[in-house]
């Protein structure tokens, strides 16, 4: 056993280990919880980015089994290279977010005890390779989730937080239902195992058991990305999340749990048993473009900005879980790349918005009238990540659907392709209306409900830290260099995980 | 198809349960009864889960050290111990939504959802 082995246990366990140490130091240090997760976060970033360079220097997956038992009985956690740029984007969005919650976000050390277990929640589902393991971390980050949601500081927060608490584990609990059924069929839960079992090896019962379990599996997941009509509890849960929150859960959250279903409908169902499955690519492609034009649409009518880009989140990922029941390699690609570059835009333009909350005191569209002149900085990251999320290249929203289209292209789907098309031009909606309020509408004294007190509490010092700016500026800068990054990711980050589930051949 | 839910009766009874926990989130106005519902629908999944485990004629899965454990008929132990920690899931999330109901009735000083829809919509 290398050293590299153990990094994906560390990656998991270290988190949740120090998510005691904020509660334990806080007996004597009132402010201990954000240096312990400051720390814990660069080093987890610095230990993700050393099992990326591992996989992907050695094309081998990196696997390690837990206690050692085998994994017919134990639990394996697989780093490969469909996970391992999901560890590196946990963990570099926990350390981006952290910047902000030091001067913006709630404190108190119980605040950073969640936080810590949300990260070490988000990278078991990221690494695990054992189908009721991810139950197990979806509902570890789903519970820190529910508690970050909590900690805003208004009442509404706590109603938000409900309503996701419900129906997040109905949705957690419909996937425990389809994984008996998996269990049921073929006897394991490993899903190096379930994909050598699936449908190669399963008859008429035990197919039809697997069927229904694909099933199961894809509503409870539809309910956790947040697939219209499931999405009801998200845009409560990120409007009313404190604004150094929904950042992270923005990026990482719903991004966690749509990579699982993709890591579970390609790796242990597979594209084969996809494909001949009657009718389950159109129910797939069919709920994820109504998502898609449904999000695009409730969007495009928000007035608050924090709920506009909530319900965008919906129509984003509406076009991911489209693509994913594609059914091509170029889709099936650009899927994991506009999920990685969704989860950078997102997060950085909550990020913005809420450096923009904090320094002027704007939350509506109307109130962000004339921000360019104000805060020229603020307002130039985000137009960049704007028009990186509306899909101009070269940026990265752009190279994910791009690889989306010409997959849909070549599938022959081409209600997808024009869904594409439409998502753009949807995006482009409500990101216009923004831009021309931040650079063309002169700023009206409105009687802005937010300002006074966000202002004035702080003496009418600008809170917004150089280290938010680097953050922001950051984000803005990846967002265009990873645009020109999308075939060097194809061809040697992906490629070797694409062909190990051969979707070429369907 | 007597003959089936005679056979199979474990199973339409979780399904019974699942659906009743189903009804019971989205019927009742009452927080609280909605949590129960939650439960209610965790529960089902869980029996479902340790049901598919049976077999015919098999004892509880403690193997004794004296005989072979290969010609003892047990209950498949996987799905036990996978439920126990599902359970143990259950429990915090249940803990964690009764808090938040505690939160809602401070500040809002009702448990009903169309009351407190009201009161909101007020605000």
């Amino acid at each position: 056993m290398s050293e590299a082995d153990l990094l994906p246990v560390a990656l998991i366990v270290t988190p949740i280990l120090a998510a005691t140490l904020p509660i334990a130091l806080g007996l004597r240090f009132e402010r201990a919880g954000w240096p312990v997760a400051a720390v814990t976060t660069t080093g987890l970033f610095a230990a993700a980015l050393a099992l990326a360079t591992v996989v992907y220097a050695g094309g081998e997956p990196i696997t390690h089994e837990l206690g050692g038992f085998p994994p017919q009985y134990g639990i394996q956690l697989v780093a490969d290279g469909l996970s391992a740029p999901f560890t590196v984007l946990v963990t570099a969005a926990a350390a981006g977010v952290l910047v902000f919650t030091r001067v913006a976000g709630p404190r108190g050390n119980a605040f950073y005890t969640a936080y810590l277990l949300l990260v070490g929640g988000l990278l078991g589902i990221s690494l695990t390779g054992d189908v009721f393991n991810l139950f197990v971390f979806l509902e570890i980050s789903s519970l820190a989730t529910y508690a970050l949601v909590a900690s805003g500081d208004g009442p509404e927060s706590a109603v938000a937080a409900l309503k996701y608490l419900i129906l997040g584990t109905l949705g957690a609990s419909i996937y425990l239902t389809g994984v008996a059924l998996l269990f049921m069929a073929t006897g394991t839960l490993n899903m190096n195992e379930l994909a050598g079992m699936v449908p190669a090896e399963l008859d008429g019962q035990q197919l039809a058991l697997a069927r229904a379990a694909f099933a199961f599996v894809f509503v409870g997941f539809a309910l956790k990305v947040a697939q219209w009509p499931l999405h009801t509890w998200q845009p409560d849960a990120y409007q009313h999340a404190p604004d150094a929150v929904t950042p992270l859960i923005a990026a990482l959250v719903s991004t966690a749990s749509a990579y699982a279903l993709g890591r579970v409908a390609y790796t242990v169902f597979g594209p084969e048993f996809l494909a001949s499955t009657p009718y389950l690519t159109e129910v797939v492609v069919t709920v994820g473009s109504t998502s898609v034009l449904a999000g695009s649409a409730l969007a495009a009518i928000q007035q608050d900005v924090k709920r506009m880009f909530a319900f965008s989140s919906v129509a984003q990922f509406g076009l991911i879980v489209a693509a994913y029941g594609v059914l091509t390699e170029t889709a099936f690609a650009g899927a994991v790349f506009h999920l990685l570059g969704h989860g950078l835009l997102k997060g950085g333009l909550f990020l913005a918005v809420a450096a923009v909350a904090l320094s002027t005191g704007a939350r509506t569209v109307d109130e962000y009238a004339g921000l360019a002149a104000r805060r020229p900085l603020l307002a130039g990251t985000m137009s960049v990540m704007l028009v990186a999320l509306v899909g101009v290249p070269p940026s990265v929203g752009f190279v994910g659907k791009w690889y989306i289209a010409i997959g849909a292209v070549e599938a022959e789907a081409w209600p997808v392709a024009a869904v594409v098309f439409l998502s753009t031009m949807f995006t482009l909606a409500y990101a216009a209306r923004l831009l021309e309020k931040m650079y063309f509408t002169p700023p009206t004294p409105v009687e802005a409900p937010h300002a006074p007190g966000a202002v004035a509490t702080d003496g009418g010092r600008d809170r917004v830290t150089t280290g938010m700016c680097v953050v922001l500026v950051a984000v803005a800068v990846a967002a265009v260099v990873f645009g020109f990054a999308g075939g060097v990711f194809y061809d040697s980050l992906l490629g070797p995980f694409l062909e190990t589930i051969s979707i070429g051949g369907v | 198809m007597i003959e089936l839910l005679a056979s199979h009766y474990a199973y339409a009874l979780t399904f019974v349960l699942f659906g009743i926990g189903l009804y019971v989130i989205i019927a009742s106005e009452n927080l609280v009864k909605k949590l129960i519902g939650v439960n209610i629908f965790q529960t089902a999944i869980f029996l479902f889960f340790v049901s598919t485990a049976y077999v015919d004629g098999g004892g509880a899965p403690v193997v004794p050290a004296a005989k072979e454990p290969g010609r003892l008929l047990v209950a498949s132990p996987l799905p036990q111990v996978i439920v126990l920690t599902a359970i143990v899931v259950g429990v915090a999330l249940t803990a964690v939504g009764l808090a938040l109901i505690v939160r809602i009735y401070a500040e809002y000083g009702t448990l009903q959802e169309d009351t407190l829809r009201e009161v909101r919509a007020d605000e």
